[in-house]
């Protein structure tokens, strides 16, 4: 969500139990605005709070003039100093795949994971050691794969300019009441994977400049958000069931929305048992 | 006629000189220049044919609303104005019939939380009196406010909206103690959890009405078993064998997993639905299976192994389980009550008291180790109840009655007899509990590491997601924000359902074998036929042989 509005979206998010502190919010509201200013970014989203067992990350993703370009990933330990995280690659995220359980909650803690792969039991046998991964590294995949899966827009907010870059709609004023309710007007704000699936007929009434991402109605197993409406109708929730813990939030027929995610990053795999 | 050739003092100089001026290329008599222009505005004045607007007000209402907001960059907007102007001309029409229905919900549930704030009837000063007493409410504000300093708990409007539902429930149902318990997230709805201990003579009251019912089912099932058996005697197919393993009784209102009532609601504003006590096999059946809550108690739970009951059941069953493992309190909080006699090995102590001479300790103690806290909820066994109970220990007339019947049926297989399962005490450390592969069961944290003077003792639970509790000089509570799900690092495995039964012993009378070819029982038709003639010849050299005798001892005789 928006740094900027920072105090009043975590109010309307706040109806899982999970939330800030006001000693980091206050610390939040001075540390992000310096961060903007040293790293020159246009946009700063705090993305959110992963729980490790002996500590948490806060993280922060700045965004720059292209918004749907790869994003810098910032963490902090105490919502004062802020590192940069390193930039994602498949590599990363397919070794941090393989991890399961929690996180420690120290950004240098290494683990050692279990290799499935022929190829890479003969280059563990070449380097004579196994092979670790940082946390760090665990940290900031974990972030692209919730970012990927789950990281939701209301459609209309963003447009694709001609020149290709994505810009925010300054025309957006929010989504209708009945059109907040249904799963078709949010998007994935990632590279989509089944707009080029879709029939002719589909593509003729697709606005380009608005709808050039994934909507969540195709998202796989069925129901795996649940819609709710906050504060006797006020607020729109969205809950992703597939990441616990990421909460999205829109206000109908204003501007404000946002995703958060407070959770323990990890994946939930018993989905499809649960529904 | 128009401007004359500008002389070069005038201002319009350079403008109209020919071959320079902009409009050179276009008319150039004055006369059929104002022709053209009222073309050109009689063309924009044209109706669309379809729309029934004209480009000229369009234009026109579109430059006004620029001009009145003057956004920045309106020329990268342009498109989007123009189809914000056609919108919002369209709209005005359909604006009294579109809005009603579109916010009925949101107006009825703003109505039930104004309800909220609205002192009932009849509530007069007499109410006052009696809350200056005793108050039962808890203060959830207070409490709220704790939790806040970690970051967890809910937005301060809805925390206040459950406080006043909170004391809404308190003047209807006569309660003894009354706790916010937490708040379970559903798919369609969510659950706002009260828990509450009835006065000791509800309880009786209630006992009593489900006897009774009990009572009456009983004896219709006697009449119906009455008729089948009558039939049943003229030709009965063979009994099965088959004893279910014993059933085991749910735990008293007010003991053990059943030690406080629940009411839930949706949100504060609707009416609480009190939730039914637990029974074991729920508690069990809720152990194996891991589902969504969807927010409607009526909902089925649709799961393998089938769970009894539908998602109040399940609700309750999870409650039961959270409470059991997660309800922890600073140690000497709580004591237990002096008795004279220790109580026999099955039970344990049940019952604590609060300890008037509880001194608390620092927060940076209560963090550092675990053992400064205690749970004070009853652990619950694998068997589902708190307290064991062994399910053959019949009273002497049952076994009477087992005995002439195992005389008249086959024997039966004993049933294995259950080891008595005894589970933790009751305030046991937090340092005992199991952690889950290498994480601990609890991570302690004080919630600021700037002010520590007054700082507060945070615990969160890794084994319940969602658990928390915080303790502050003598404050203490314990609350729960989440889905309602144990954590378990592994993948959740479903029971596998049990191998097919065998429907009968196979033995060689029923076992199927090949019938003979026509050969074999031509062949079997011969060998019989040859035996009969020998058996004839056989018999007919008998006779003769006999006569033989016979004559032979008549000429001995002569």
């Amino acid at each position: 969500m928006e740094a900027v509005s920072l105090p009043a979206a975590l109010e309307l998010a706040a109806s899982g139990g999970a939330g800030l502190s006001p000693e980091k919010r206050a610390a939040l509201g001075a540390s992000l605005l310096l961060l903007q200013r040293d790293y020159r970014f246009e946009r700063v989203w705090f993305w959110g709070c992963i729980q490790g067992v002996s500590g948490a990350y806060y993280i922060t993703e700045g965004l720059g003039p292209d918004r749907a370009a790869p994003r810098s990933r910032l963490y902090s330990l105490n919502c004062v100093e802020w590192s940069l995280l390193p930039p994602v690659t498949a590599e990363m995220v397919a070794q941090a795949e393989q991890l399961k359980g929690r996180f420690q909650g120290d950004p240098s803690f290494e683990y050692a994971y279990p290799e499935i792969n022929a190829q890479d039991a003969e280059r563990v046998f070449e380097d004579g050691k196994e092979h670790m991964i940082k946390e760090e590294a665990r940290l900031v995949a974990t972030i692209e794969q919730i970012d990927r899966a789950v990281g939701i827009i209301p459609r209309g907010a963003f447009v694709k300019t001609p020149l290709g870059s994505v810009q925010e709609n300054r025309n957006f004023e929010g989504l209708s009441l009945t059109e907040a309710k249904k799963l078709t007007s949010y998007f994935h704000f990632t590279e989509p994977v089944n707009l080029k699936n879709k029939t002719l007929l589909e593509k003729a009434d697709l606005d380009p400049s608005t709808d050039f991402l994934d909507s969540l109605e195709h998202d796989i197993p069925q129901g795996s958000w649940a819609v709710q409406l906050e504060k006797g109708g006020t607020v729109v929730v969205l809950r992703s069931l597939l990441w616990l813990g990421l909460t999205f939030y829109h206000v109908p027929m204003t501007k404000q929305y946002g995703y958060i995610y407070f959770g323990t990053g990890e994946k939930n795999i018993d989905l499809p048992f649960m529904l | 006629r128009g401007h004359g050739p500008y002389q070069p003092h005038e201002p319009g100089y350079g403008l109209y000189q020919p071959g320079y001026s902009p409009y050179d290329d276009q008319i150039p008599d004055p006369k059929s220049r104002t022709l053209a222009i009222q073309n050109a505005k009689a063309y924009l004045l044209k109706s669309s044919t379809t729309s029934g607007l004209n480009l000229y007000d369009h234009l026109a209402n579109m430059l006004t609303k620029i001009l009145d907001e003057q956004p920045k960059n309106a020329v990268d907007i342009i498109e989007n104005i123009s189809k914000d102007v056609k919108w919002a001309h369209f709209q005005k029409k359909m604006d009294t019939l579109r809005d009603e229905p579109e916010n009925l919900t949101t107006f009825e549930a703003a109505e039930k939380r104004k309800a909220l704030f609205l002192k009932a009837n009849g509530e007069g000063d007499e109410e006052l009196e009696e809350e200056t007493g005793e108050t039962r409410l808890p203060n959830v504000m207070e409490t709220a406010f704790y939790f806040e300093q970690a970051g967890i708990g809910l937005s301060k409007d809805e925390s206040y909206h459950i406080f006043l539902a909170l004391k809404k429930l308190v003047s209807v149902q006569t309660i003894q103690t009354c706790r916010f318990w937490g708040k379970i997230l559903g798919l369609e709805m969510n659950y706002i959890i009260a828990e509450v201990q009835h006065h000791e003579e509800e309880e009786e009251e209630e006992e009593a009405e489900e006897e009774e019912v009990v009572e009456e089912e009983g004896k219709e099932m006697g009449e119906v078993e009455d008729e089948d058996e009558e039939k049943e005697k003229e030709d009965e197919p063979p009994k099965s064998t088959y004893k279910p393993p014993p059933v085991i009784p749910k735990e008293e209102n007010g003991t053990g997993a059943n030690k406080y009532v629940y009411f839930v609601c949706n949100e504060p504003g609707k009416p609480w639905v009190k939730l039914p006590p637990v029974t074991p096999a729920q508690i069990v059946c809720a152990r194996k299976i891991k589902k969504f809550f969807t927010g409607r108690l009526d909902a089925p739970v649709v799961s393998f192994p089938p769970f009894p009951g539908n998602e109040a059941n399940y609700l309750r069953a999870q409650i039961a389980r959270i409470s059991a493992g997660t309800q922890i309190s600073p140690i000497g909080f709580y004591q237990f009550a002096e008795e004279e006699e220790e109580e026999e090995s099955g039970g344990g102590r049940d019952t604590y008291e609060e300890n008037p001479d509880f001194l608390p300790l620092s927060v940076p103690e209560m963090v550092d180790s675990l053992s400064t806290w205690v749970h004070h909820g009853k652990s619950i066994l694998k068997q589902g109840r708190c307290v064991w109970f062994n399910p053959f220990q019949k009273p002497e007339e049952e076994e009477e009655e087992e005995e002439a019947e195992e005389n008249e049926e086959e024997e039966k297989e004993e049933p294995d007899e259950l080891q008595q399962e005894i589970g933790p005490p009751l305030l046991t450390p937090l340092s005992e509990d199991e952690g889950i592969q290498n994480i601990p069961a609890w991570t302690a944290q004080p919630s600021t590491n700037l002010i520590p003077q007054y700082a507060v003792a945070i615990l969160q639970s890794n084994r319940w997601p969602g658990a928390y509790a915080f303790a502050s000089g003598k404050k203490f509570d314990n609350i729960y924000f989440g889905w309602g799900h144990k954590y378990s690092p592994e993948n959740h495995t479903p029971a596998l359902p049990p191998p097919v039964q065998a429907e009968y012993p196979s033995g060689p009378e029923i076992t199927e074998t090949r019938d003979p070819t026509v050969e074999e029982e031509l062949a079997f038709k011969a060998a019989k036929e040859e035996a009969l003639a020998a058996a004839e010849e056989e018999k007919e050299e008998e006779e003769e042989e006999e006569e033989e005798e016979v004559e032979d001892n008549e000429e001995e005789e002569d």
